[in-house]
């Protein structure tokens, strides 16, 4: 029997008190993500059951049980107190996927701080844009990534503390490092937890817009009442279950459900801090009997594309549930999925803004291969005519997805950006920025974005910082960057480039290029492929008009060239 | 070979390794994480430049790629014909 029971029955009588009520919480009351992650999970008495079963990539292995979780996390808290770090301060979390961050997340929340996860993959401008906006106090790090802390020290005067979690001791560290063994630090039995309440700011993860600079999406630790619930009737976490998130917590997905949804629900999770390979990943479910396993399409498509061969060496018979986040999941891996593992990927749909789980299909509910499902209990959610912004009044009608503000995990604001938030709402809907239709029976079907973000393996690049990293290349005078189709990943961005007089296009400029921008953004923004050309479209007015771009990627019609400069 | 090999593992210290990580010609580059899939398609390219081959996307395989004995395997399969 799925956590959920009845979809119908409990939309019907739901309320979000529900998980307040599981999880002993009262209005008013103190909330700490930290300690109902560790702290009460022991108090249930649980403290003997394994938490976290982490793997690296020479197969090393750590286990923690939630008493070591609880103590741990103490020992992190106490490390951050005794610096000086101070309630509401920002702790940035920019590491693998090693036992740092999951339990250095649960730490700095015990402290009152604010995490800020950043992907470990970020190259030094991607970082200094969020550190800066975010005037962040310390950096949590490992010794392969601080030299690019290091390289943006100068511009970063608020930032006190450089923590390095595998210092070599026997080498200096730098200006403002100090060494942080997490292991074999003291683990105060008794630590005082501060004492947040619902609204006080838990986590600030950072994502892209179309235009501007990477906002800071700030949840608070209220947000824990959706995550909870979710994780408990979508992800269908039940006390037996060894649980998989395959998601890296530099992103909402690997924070929401890879430690506060898991750990609150007490459940036992493995993490495997590998690149990916088919092998490994059968390879680590068999070893672990894995039974729940969330990931993410373009994994699953990946999977698909190494074939099924490699599944019949390794017993997954374990694996009793499965779901997917990122980016839509294509009708063709849900049968696929159900074809080789007996189960399909159910696709749940949500993001950074929303902190949980808003449409899905749900353990249990009749499954439609390449539907986003159903909105969760307790979410209003719609479609809405892109002008008027008022709900389609009959299905199958494409327009923008709207969603009524007011669950638990909602965003709150866009740190120190406001006037943005506000623009996120239209006619008292919140609009996540996606296009979609729904069904007669009330099926959700995703279309697309509804701007020019680009969704690449399930993480959103912005085409404006590609952009710009792009032009701060000596050969580059001009650029414009789009999406194009990519099996794998869904969508890879494409640039096109026009170079400055003395440069000649060539293979080897080429890879030049997309290795700097690389290593100055990340390699999710790393052009896959660069098209050089005399010109961009433009309007008259000198805007690139990147739409005629996209359309010549994705095999679409051109539109409207009224406007075009060259006419 | 072995100047391909030194030629490869150079390439990716010097592109892809932030410290002081030793990398072997056995050193898992894909699977131990220092060349993720995304980064692939750059050493792909520099491949295909260097070598002036064109290796198939199917051919490509974060299997293939991981590490520089089997990157200079795929080279050689190419460089052949």
């Amino acid at each position: 029997m799925s956590n959920i029971g009845s979809y119908d029955d409990r939309i019907k009588n739901f309320d979000w008190s529900i998980a307040e009520k599981e999880l002993d919480y009262q209005a008013g009351n103190v909330i700490n993500i930290g300690w109902y992650c560790s702290d009460r999970i022991c108090e249930l008495g649980n403290g003997n059951k394994p938490a976290l079963i982490w793997e690296g990539s020479q197969g090393q292995e750590k286990r923690y049980t939630y008493n070591e979780l609880r103590l741990t996390s103490n020992g992190v808290g106490q490390f951050l107190r005794d610096l000086g770090i101070k309630p509401e301060d920002r702790v940035c979390l920019f590491m693998d996927k090693i036992p740092e961050l999951y339990i250095g997340f649960l730490g700095v929340l015990k402290i009152g701080a604010i995490v800020q996860p950043l992907f470990s993959a970020f190259g030094d401008e991607s970082l200094i844009v969020r550190l800066d906006n975010a005037q962040t106090t310390a950096v949590i790090t490992q010794r392969k990534h601080a030299p690019k802390v290091r390289k943006i020290l100068d511009k970063m005067p608020f930032l006190k503390h450089i923590i390095i979690v595998d210092a070599d001791p026997l080498k200096p560290l730098g200006e403002r490092e100090i060494a942080f063994d997490m292991d074999n630090a003291p683990k105060p039995e008794n630590f005082e937890i501060h004492p947040t309440k619902a609204e006080s700011p838990s986590v600030l993860h950072y994502t892209s817009g179309t235009t501007g600079q990477p906002k800071g999406v700030k949840h608070v630790h209220y947000s824990l009442i959706s995550q909870y619930l979710t994780a408990k009737w979508v992800l269908d976490l039940q006390d037996s279950d060894i649980y998989w998130c395959t998601a890296d917590p530099g992103w909402v997905t690997g924070t929401s459900y890879g430690i506060i949804g898991a750990f609150s629900n007490g459940v036992t999770q493995c993490v495997l801090d590998a690149g990916f390979s088919a092998d490994n990943w059968y390879k680590f479910i068999e070893k672990h009997k894995v039974s729940m396993w969330y990931s993410a399409p373009t994994a699953i498509r990946s999977l698909m594309k190494a074939g099924d061969e490699v599944i019949k060496k390794y017993d997954l018979s374990t694996l009793r549930h499965l779901a997917s986040v990122g980016e839509p999941l294509n009708s063709e891996a849900v049968i696929w999925s159900e074809k080789v593992f007996g189960k399909p990927f159910l696709d749940t749909y949500w993001q950074t803004e929303t902190g949980s789980i808003m449409i899905t299909n749900f353990p249990g509910m009749k499954i439609k291969p390449g539907s986003m499902g159903k909105p969760f209990p307790g979410i209003t959610a719609t479609v809405i005519d892109a002008d008027k912004f008022e709900p389609f009044d009959g299905p199958g009608k494409v327009g923008l997805i709207a969603i009524k503000p007011g669950w638990p995990s909602m965003m709150r604001t866009y740190w120190r950006n406001e006037e943005t938030y506000q623009k996120k709402f239209k006619n008292g809907w919140y609009l996540p920025g996606d296009r979609s239709s729904i069904d007669k029976e009330g099926y959700f079907w995703f279309v697309g974005r509804d701007d020019d973000v680009i969704n690449t393996g399930g993480h959103l690049v912005s085409p404006f910082e590609v952009e710009s990293a792009l032009l701060e290349h000596p050969a580059v005078a001009e650029s414009a960057v789009v999406s194009k189709p990519d099996f794998v990943n869904m969508e890879v961005v494409k640039a096109f480039v026009t170079l400055k007089p003395g440069f000649e296009p060539s293979k080897d400029l080429d890879l030049e290029i997309m290795n700097f921008v690389r290593k100055k953004l990340s390699p999710l923004a790393m052009p896959q492929e660069i098209e050089f050309i005399e010109t961009l479209p433009k309007t008259r007015s000198g805007k690139i008009m990147r739409r005629i771009l996209h359309a010549k990627e994705w095999g679409e019609e051109i539109g409207d060239t009224s406007t075009l400069e060259n006419d | 070979m072995e100047d391909m090999k030194e030629i490869v593992r150079t390439y990716v210290v010097n592109e892809y390794v932030e410290d002081d990580t030793e990398v072997t010609f056995d050193t898992p580059l894909i699977s131990g994480g220092i060349v993720d899939s995304f980064s692939m398609v750059s050493l792909k390219r520099f491949l295909e430049n260097k070598y002036k081959i064109s290796i198939p996307d199917d051919k490509a395989t974060p299997e293939a790629f991981d590490s520089v004995n089997k990157i200079c395997m795929l080279v050689k399969e190419f460089t052949k014909e």
